[in-house]
Order: C-alpha cells, then structure tokens, then sequence
C-alpha cells in the first residue's frame, strides 16, 4: 500500500439547496519522495482533496459517503479527532495560499512557532529532545531554538533576530517561508501544500519551489502541491492529476502527462496557456463552465462542455483506463496501453 | 503618440513626522518616460511594489505627480483643472484586477454598466432609454446578453463579471484602456476567452491598451511593445519579440528564467529520478 492511499472517495456537502457532491470517486496513492501536483479549474475539488486529508472539512455540512484515506496504512476517516490532532503538525504539515491572513498578526512569529513547536513535542518528545522531567522554561528555551534553526532553514537571513519581529514586518515571500518554517517544525512526511506561490511574484515563486524541491530530497518528503498553475506542476512535480468536477480525471508521472495530454480537459487546460508560439486571437479557451454540483450530468462530467463528446459520454462515467504505465485516464475515447493505436 | 510620459517622477512623503526627526520620503516612480502610440497595446511588466499601480494612478489623476508630464493626445494631463480632468477621463478607463471586488454588489448589472454613462452624462448627452439601450449593446459586445441586465454580480463566474467589468469600462466610449492585471484572478481557460475578447475589442474599437501584468506569458501573447518596471524605474523597453528573444538588462533575463514554462523537459530540478 502507498505511503497515502486514497481509494474511492466520495464527499457531499449539504446546502440551503441540495446535496452537492463535491467528491466523487478520488483514487491516489502518493509515495514519499514524490511530489503530487493536484490541478484543475477553480471549484473542481482540489483543496477539499487536501482538507480531506487533514480532515479539516467540517462536518456537517461534509458528508463522506464512501471510501478510504489511509495514511501510512492508518485510516484516516476512522481515526478520532483527538487522534487527527496528533497528525495535524506532526507527521502531516500544512501551507496554504495566503500568507497574510495564516499568521496572527498581534503575535511575533517568534511566539506562534513556539507554540506549534510545543504542541509537537507534547505529541513526540522526540522534537524537542528532552528529557520527560524538563520544565516549561527549558521547554521554551528549546522550542525557540528550533523555530531559530527552521526559520534558518528555509532561507529567512538572519533568523535570530527576525524571530521577534511582527508579521507585517515580512515580506510576502518571507511570509510565505515562516509558514513552511512553521509546517516543518513537527518534522513532518507529508506536506499539503495549496496554492504556496499564487500570491507571490514570479521571482519570489522561483525561491520557494527551490526551496520545497531541497525539502524534498533533505527529508523524503511526501508533497501534494494544489495549484492551477501548470508552469510550476512541470518545473517542480513529479507527478500529477488533473481534477474535473470532484472527479481525478487523468493522472500520472509529471513527463508522459504532458507529453502526451490525452484526456480533452488536459488538452483544453495545456492549450489555454499562452505560449510564445500563440498568435494573437488565436488562443484556446474551454467555452461554458465547470458543471452545478447539485444535478451533475449523468456520465462523464465533461461531456457538456467537451469537443469530442459522443452519445455513449452520457451513459456511464468512463472508466480510468491506463494509457502507459501510471499514465491513467478516465475518457471512453482513450487507448489502453498494449492495444494497437487507433 | 496618444499617452506620452515625460520625466514622471512621484515621491510619497510618510504622514507622520517623528518628533524633530527627520520626514522620510519613498521614490515610487523615478523620471520614468514612456511614449503609446494610438492603436497600440503596450505591456508594463513589474512585480509587487515596483511602481505599476501608482503610475495607473497618475495617469488617471488620482494620484498628484511630483514633477514631469503627461500628455494624452496633445494635452498635459498633470496641469489640467479638476472639471476638465473628469471630462478627460470618459476617454481613458480602467478595468481592475479582482472582479470581485470591483463590481457593487448592492447594484444591478444594468446600474453598473449606466453609471459611467451618468457620470458623463455632460459629454455624452445620453436620456435614460438611450443609456439602457446602450447598455444592452455593450453586453452582447462582451459576449453577455440583455437576459443579464437585472441580475446581481454574485449570480456571475469570475469570467463572466470580468466581462462586466469591460463593459463598464466601454460605456464612455473611451479610446484609451487600462487593464490592471485583468486576467490574474481567472482561470487559465476563462483567461484565454478574456484576452481573446480584449483582442476583439481592439480590433472592432480601435483601442489603445495599457496591459498592466506580470504574467510574462499573458503580456507576450496580447502586447505589442512593453517596458519593465522595477522599483519605480523603467529598466528596458522595446518589441515585445526582441525583449523576449534578447534581453539586454539582468532584470528582464531574470524575471525571463524565473517564468514556470509547461514543460517538464526545461525544469531547473531533476523531476525524472522519482517514481
């Protein structure tokens, strides 16, 4: 079994207006080491994906119907909250797209990695070292030595100092690497990062993709990187599954996805970034939107909005068929591996 | 030349003034100079804090320069009185980044979309069934219909409230638009039917563009010339194929290479080994 498996997942989420199923059928295994880039239009699912995982979706309104998490063979909708916390900052980090509204801005940062550092070691001593008689001020004195060397990780210059600084005293950027500095003190194997970089400059995002690229090999990380930019899932990831509707409709090693696009929405999705090649006018865009949740179309979700759609799309949702080794795709009109091509 | 900026300079002056201390003052934009010619769509690249916004700002008079000039169409902007700087602006608009954020959401679209034409109801001379019928024009001109005039904006996708936003900013009949990152709150499929629709509009308008991004991708595929800003200094300008293919300053190789290109084949890290 992978590091974390996600079989068949199914999430609904009650509204003023109906049932909307948010998830439908997700299917990943994520191995560490590997670098998951999760993308799709906004609304297809992805960060509930994320929060499922950290079982941050509240519930109610959020309604698992069906399938599994498992996280180093732990199943993660069975484990009680008490049990999750333990998790959450510890063995499964956590970054998300704004930096600003992340960090309370009446603390120094200094004081908030404190804590998270202290509610670690309360769950494994091992994080801070010490011996299970140490007192509260030794505690702390540790703790703020280890906020110390990951803010000195993870590129904040002159960390010892910086420590006791506000948050607006950041930069967006630095912002951004005192949250994954923050993610990291519980020495975790699995980091959900979503959206880490839309907020920042291109400059800036170069820093932090270097940056989690290094974490990865330093630490063997586990990363499952949400994000709508295809740009950073080909430079950073080494894998990839693009989510259509609550749906994972192709999925696969990062190089083979994007060489060989072969589901219609990946197509639309690669087709719609302007390239150097683009004339003007000549762009690409998906026409109509991403499907009402509460009714979905029966079949294949995209089949409304897609070029090539044939009667039989309506019927059944397509099963996920393998095009090459790891390379799956869930379209009726896509070859699977070993049959002559079409 | 429609826009010419000669020499700008804008200097904020912090409000508060320490007790005998010294007033500190902050250098947004540096006798910065640029010249659009009519019909043009020019790009202004930069990243946060460079200097984009406020040069917008002055352009639309909101903001008083320090020293310099800027001449549209033959008249200094900065020494025009206040009256006829509001006439001046029916013929250069702005649309803003966040669709989101800079539509009512208390108004109809088709209050939106008339408000411009009441503002400049002076210049245009426009009844109310006029504006209506102007306004029904102008949606079908962005790709929306008159089944949207009596709908609020939070019964709209982000595409289509951008599309508003345009139609807006059309309502005056500029010849001059600013487009202040009006794509990068989109999805890139939605982003793609918006500058083709920004494409069309020039073409059956005869607008002139100020495409404000930093989206190298976007301002390549919809400018003609750009010029990159940084710091409140203007550091390279010119075609945009040239700036592309040949930076000359560290500024634009850099912002160049940090630009994540959909191909795992140019990834500065070893994505291959895992798996």
């Amino acid at each position: 079994m992978a590091f974390l498996d996600i079989r068949d997942l199914h999430l609904a989420m009650r509204t003023f207006e109906g049932e909307a199923h948010v998830l439908n059928g997700i299917n990943l295994s994520v191995e560490r080491g590997e670098i998951w880039g999760l993308v799709g239009e906004t609304g297809c699912g992805k960060s509930l994906t994320g929060l499922s995982i950290s079982r941050l979706v509240p519930s109610p309104p959020g309604r698992y119907l069906r399938g599994e998490i498992r996280f180093a063979g732990q199943d993660l909708l069975a484990t009680p909250e008490d049990g999750m916390r333990r998790l959450r900052g510890g063995h499964i980090g956590m970054i998300f797209q704004d930096p600003t509204t992340n960090l309370n801005p009446a603390f120094r940062i200094g004081e908030q990695m404190v804590d998270v550092a202290l509610h670690a070691d309360a769950v494994d001593p091992a994080i801070l070292g010490l011996a299970p008689g140490a007192s509260r001020r030794q505690r702390r004195v540790e703790a703020r030595r280890l906020a110390i060397a990951m803010l000195d990780k993870v590129g904040v210059p002159d960390a010892a100092r910086r420590i006791d600084d506000y948050p607006h005293q950041f930069s967006g950027g630095m912002r951004q690497r005192v949250l994954i500095a923050m993610a990291l003190i519980g020495k975790p194997e699995l980091l959900i990062a979503d959206e880490p970089t839309t907020a920042l400059d291109v400059s800036v995002q170069a820093q932090i993709l270097r940056l989690i690229h290094s974490l990865v090999l330093e630490y063997q990380l586990a990363v499952l990187l949400i994000t709508h930019n295809l740009g950073v899932v080909a430079q950073l990831c080494t894998h990839v599954a693009v989510m259509y509707a609550g749906n994972i409709i192709e999925s696969g090693p990062v190089r083979p996805v994007f060489r060989n696009p072969t589901h219609p929405y990946t197509r639309a999705l690669m087709k719609a970034v302007p390239h150097a090649t683009h004339r003007r006018g000549e762009l690409q865009g998906l026409p109509g939107s991403v499907p009402n949740l509460f009714t979905p179309p029966p079949g294949c979700r995209l089949a409304p909005r897609c070029p090539v759609a044939q009667p039989r799309c309506a019927e059944r949702v397509p099963p996920t068929i393998a095009v090459s080794p790891g390379h799956d795709v869930a379209c009726v009109l896509a070859t699977p591996a070993g049959s002559a091509a079409a | 030349m429609i826009l010419r900026i000669e020499n700008l300079t804008k200097t904020f002056r912090s409000r508060g003034r320490r007790w005998l201390g010294p007033q500190t003052s902050f250098t947004a934009l540096n006798d910065v100079s640029l010249s659009i010619g009519k019909g043009e769509s020019f790009g202004l690249v930069g990243e946060s804090g460079s200097g984009k916004t406020t040069l917008t700002r002055c352009i639309l008079g909101l903001e008083r320069i320090t020293s310099g000039r800027i001449v549209f169409d033959g008249t200094d902007l900065t020494t025009l009185p206040a009256a006829e700087m509001r006439r001046m602006r029916a013929r250069i608009q702005i649309v803003f980044q966040d669709p989101y954020a800079s539509l009512n959401p208390r108004m109809l679209v088709h209050d939106i979309i008339a408000e411009p034409m009441e503002i400049h109801q002076d210049t245009l001379g426009l009844g109310a069934r006029q504006r209506s019928d102007r306004v029904i024009e102008l949606l079908e001109l962005v790709g929306l219909g008159a089944q949207h005039l009596y709908r609020y904006p939070h019964e709209f996708s982000g595409g289509q409230r951008q599309r508003i936003g345009i139609a807006r900013a059309l309502a005056v009949n500029p010849e001059f638009l600013i487009l202040d990152e009006p794509t990068s709150a989109l999805d890139v499929s939605v982003q793609a039917q918006v500058l083709n629709l920004l494409h069309d509009l020039q073409q059956k308008l005869g607008l002139t563009y100020l495409f404000i991004s930093h989206d190298l991708g976007v301002i390549r595929y919809i400018c003609d010339r750009i010029a990159l800003i940084y710091r409140g200094d203007i550091v390279e300008e010119g075609g945009v194929d040239d700036i592309f293919e040949r930076p000359s300053s560290d500024y634009a190789r850099m912002l160049l290479a940090a630009m994540p290109e959909p191909d795992p084949a140019k990834s500065p890290f070893n994505t291959e080994a895992a798996g």
